[in-house]
């Protein structure tokens, strides 16, 4: 067998590892599952009045719908950052690194599997939605775009998460990524308008990195079409995120153990 | 014979504090190896250098056949380990991590199946081989760690004070596990903080304090070079303790803890004889007691100081 094919089979032996775990304790999809939902209806049902500020749209849901998305995939990635950081912490990870195994299929198996989780998430917590009132007027192209987005984000986060949970010596320690990729999207076009937003919090929420992916992900599933300059913003900020998360993890897997 | 492990003017230091100050090593294939030392002596950061987890910061180290810092990836396709702490995924099956470990080492799944069934059942984890490790105790965590580690048939396998916290029926089943091992012709390298387990189990063995090798020979010769045993008699009052002494010259007289310490093997026959030679004293005798050398007299003897307590950085520099 050539090193490729080893390397795509250790990095399914790995995947398998991961989703079993999500199997075995299904809670934690449940969980993924059942927050977002929770802030759907938080803000859909107690801010909703907000929408008289939004102008002429026609549901508050429409318009919140992409940053809850946003909000799975960033809850997502927090679970991954936990796993990550359980098994360097337990050992298995300095097992593995004794073992003939490329570093980078331990991270392709965390990677893969998150994904997969994360995607069923967004799927349910999407379902949950429509239930409620959610009406995307997307396309079939639309809606390929959209999931393709999606894919990126959580690729993004998540390569994010794997060396965050690799550097952090305790579960303890994560708790500023957990903070980070969690609170972000409220101070985002994701709940309300940034030019609704006054001084530096308009011009932070205005430039960072989930503003143009949620603003793509509205776009795409109620319309108006965006801009390419938005689109290409989202796509940059996923590709340069998970670019620097992957890169940083690989160094993080081949330096000494616990250093 | 060929060397398994060889290393030559092994160092390494943490932030400062030196753990490994010129270590040189030789373990022939197919023997044990036992690296016997306190908390903080370097054990386990020897272990993660040979078993490519950590780069040494100079000399030169081969694992079979290869150098570690060149070809670790040579190295871990002919290498087992078994740390200090037990390694498995506590979300899963006892059955489900030997699998892994099996689909890890490209067995293909009938072989894996066929193997980790075998090792279930000599590690007498059978019965609990569909519950998750997390239900397991520590032995059994043990085991399994073990069974892992040899899922891929190594021939160098690295024990890192495989049965430091384990209760005494556990460590004498591990001590057989590793006899087995070596049987069939497997190289170990053991870690170690109780002399009686180098002493079992070893054909070298080499004794670690502060980063440098103090000793290193066959049991045999090791332990001639410290003290034997001796039979320790403890007294009710000064009186008695002055009378023994006198009765018996070349005791070593603890006036502060009213004892006597009398060279002897500690048989039986031997404890009879000294108790006759008291005579009417031995009524004077509290308590009797056998001691055995343990890795304390070992440094004693060789380094002049007790087993050093280990320092809060040295700990975390392990």
């Amino acid at each position: 067998m050539t090193t490729l094919t080893l390397a795509v089979r250790d990095s399914a032996t790995m995947t398998r590892r991961s989703l079993r775990h999500v199997v075995r304790y299904p809670v934690t999809l449940v969980v993924a599952v059942a927050v977002p939902v929770l802030l759907l209806l938080l803000f859909v049902g107690v801010f909703g009045a907000l929408k008289a500020s939004l102008g002429p749209r026609a549901s508050y849901i429409d318009y919140v719908m992409p940053g809850i998305i946003v909000m799975t995939a960033g809850y997502g990635s927090s679970v991954t950052a936990q796993g990550v950081n359980r098994d360097s912490t337990e050992g298995i990870i300095g097992r593995f690194r004794t073992m003939a195994i490329s570093p980078t299929s331990m991270l392709n198996g965390y990677v893969v599997s998150a994904l997969a989780r994360t995607l069923v998430s967004a799927a349910l917590v999407i379902g949950a939605a429509i239930g409620l009132g959610y009406r995307p007027t997307a396309d079939a192209g639309q809606w390929l775009a959209a999931a393709g987005i999606t894919v990126l984000l959580v690729l993004a986060l998540t390569w994010l998460a794997v060396p965050f949970g690799l550097a952090s010596k305790t579960a303890e320690g994560l708790t500023g990524f957990i903070l980070i990729v969690q609170l972000l999207p409220f101070i985002s076009s994701a709940f309300v308008p940034p030019d609704q937003m006054s001084g530096s919090v308009r011009w932070f929420a205005a430039h960072e990195p989930f503003t143009p992916i949620i603003d793509t992900l509205r776009g795409l599933l109620t319309g108006p079409t965006p801009s390419g300059g938005t689109v290409l913003a989202a796509v940059a900020w996923c590709v340069g995120l998970a670019l620097a998360g992957y890169l940083w993890a690989r160094v993080l897997v081949r330096r000494d153990l616990n250093r | 014979m060929t060397s398994a492990i060889t290393a030559t003017g092994l160092r390494k230091s943490f932030g400062g504090t030196v753990v490994l100050d010129g270590i040189d090593l030789e373990v022939e294939s197919g023997t044990t190896f036992s690296l016997l030392g306190p908390n903080g002596a370097g054990k386990t950061t020897t272990v993660q250098i040979m078993s490519t987890l950590i780069h040494a910061d100079g000399g030169e180290v081969r694992v079979a056949g290869h150098d570690v810092a060149r070809d670790p990836a040579a190295v871990r396709a002919a290498i087992g380990v078994t740390g200090q702490f037990s390694a498995v995924d506590n979300l899963l099956t006892g059955e489900e991590n030997l699998l892994l470990m099996a689909d890890l080492h490209h067995l293909g799944r009938a072989e894996g199946r066929r193997r980790a069934a075998r090792l279930l059942g000599q590690f007498d984890l059978a019965d609990a081989a569909a519950k998750t490790t997390m239900t397991y105790s520590g032995g059994m965590k043990r085991r399994l760690d073990l069974a892992m580690t040899l899922i891929g048939d190594p021939r160098i396998i690295f024990l890192d004070e495989p049965t430091t916290g384990l209760d005494p029926r556990s460590r004498r089943m591990m001590w057989q596990i590793i006899r087995e091992l070596v049987a069939g012709g497997v190289t170990i390298f053991l870690t170690t903080q109780q002399l009686d387990e180098a002493d079992e189990l070893a054909d070298r063995i080499a004794v670690l304090d502060h980063g440098k090798i103090v000793a290193a020979g066959s049991p045999e010769e090791l332990k001639r070079s410290i003290p034997g045993a001796h039979v320790r008699l403890h007294f009710a009052d000064a009186t008695g303790l002055g009378a023994a002494a006198a009765a018996l010259g070349g005791a070593f007289r603890h006036d502060d803890t009213l004892t006597l310490e009398v060279p002897s093997d500690g048989g039986a026959i031997a404890v009879r004889e000294l108790l006759n030679r008291l005579g009417d004293t031995a009524d004077e005798v509290d308590e009797v007691s056998v001691h055995t050398p343990d890795l304390d007299d070992v440094f004693f003897a060789l380094t002049g100081h007790p087993t050093a307590e280990t320092t809060p950085e040295m700990e975390n520099a392990r």
